[in-house]
């Protein structure tokens, strides 16, 4: 196991800020968001404990499951991409590319356990589980579609060989806005599917 | 590609086989435990996305406290409100 090679340029005992200040600006207050989101989930849980269980039985996990393994590649696809990129090796791009595809997977995916679920008749006015799963996990699709504008963009950006010119911040910014996205769907994930 | 596996991939492999122990929670023991199981799992996953893939370890230390902090508290409010 190496470490050195993934790490940021830097001088010794020098802390790095991946991209730039505005992203993690952007990040803190998602977190702040989605910690309300999560505690307001679990309390009206709590209050409505049998009605909650049996509307999260009638959840696909297997898709819940398919979509958590999609994101936490994509990151690795990204972590990669960030390194390479780094490393002013050419190929960055490729990985940035595989983890569109993986974050277009997890949109088909979506897209799908919705029509199984609208198809079925359930809706957002089913009930009041069902008015936090369509409006969370909806805020999190647009997230995720917002991440993936924002990877396209950084893949625009490799020049023909493959290398990134300009600096890391670009590269290192939208890693850490996709990273976010996959971070919150594990929260997400483990409370509508899981519990 | 070097065949050693290297930390990125060190830290894929254990969010997939944390998320794949999580979803076959039963083998955790008994339905109140695994429940709590399952979120500290996932707050466990969460962290290791904060400080390896996004690099937090490596960013300043407010930063690294602020988002440390931020998963300790919610992680035990989720467990207070849904043990």
């Amino acid at each position: 196991m190496t470490t050195s090679d993934d790490r940021p340029r830097q001088s010794a005992g020098q802390r790095h800020l991946p991209g730039e200040e505005g992203v993690w600006v952007f990040i803190g207050g998602d977190l702040l968001v989605f910690a309300v989101f999560f505690v307001t989930f679990a309390i009206a849980r709590m209050n409505n404990l049998d009605l909650f269980e049996t509307s999260q039985a009638t959840l696909d996990r297997g898709l819940g499951l398919l979509n958590t393994l999609f994101l936490l590649t994509s990151s690795w696809f990204v972590a990669r991409a960030v390194s390479m990129v780094r490393k002013d090796l050419p190929g960055g791009r490729l990985y940035v590319l595989g983890a569109i595809m993986l974050g277009l997977g997890f949109v088909v995916v979506k897209a799908f356990e919705y029509g199984a679920k609208i198809s079925a008749g359930i809706t957002l006015n089913t009930n009041e589980f069902f008015i936090y799963y369509f409006m969370f996990t909806a805020i999190h699709l647009l997230h995720v579609l917002i991440g993936l504008g924002v990877l396209i963009f950084t893949a625009s950006r490799f020049q023909s060989d493959g290398r990134m010119k300009g600096g890391t911040a670009l590269i290192e910014g939208s890693g850490a806005f996709w990273h976010l996205v996959d971070l919150l769907w594990i929260v997400l994930f483990a409370l509508f599917y899981l519990i | 590609m070097r065949l050693a596996i290297d930390r990125i991939t060190w830290v894929w492999l254990f969010l997939v086989a944390a998320t794949l122990v999580s979803f076959e929670s039963t083998i955790l023991g008994g339905e109140s435990i695994a429940r709590a199981l399952v979120i500290i799992i996932a707050f466990a996953k969460v962290l290791a996305v904060g400080r390896e893939f996004m690099e937090l370890r490596h960013a300043p230390l407010v930063l690294l406290w602020l988002f440390q902090a931020w998963v300790v508290i919610v992680c035990i409010a989720l467990l207070v409100l849904l043990w």
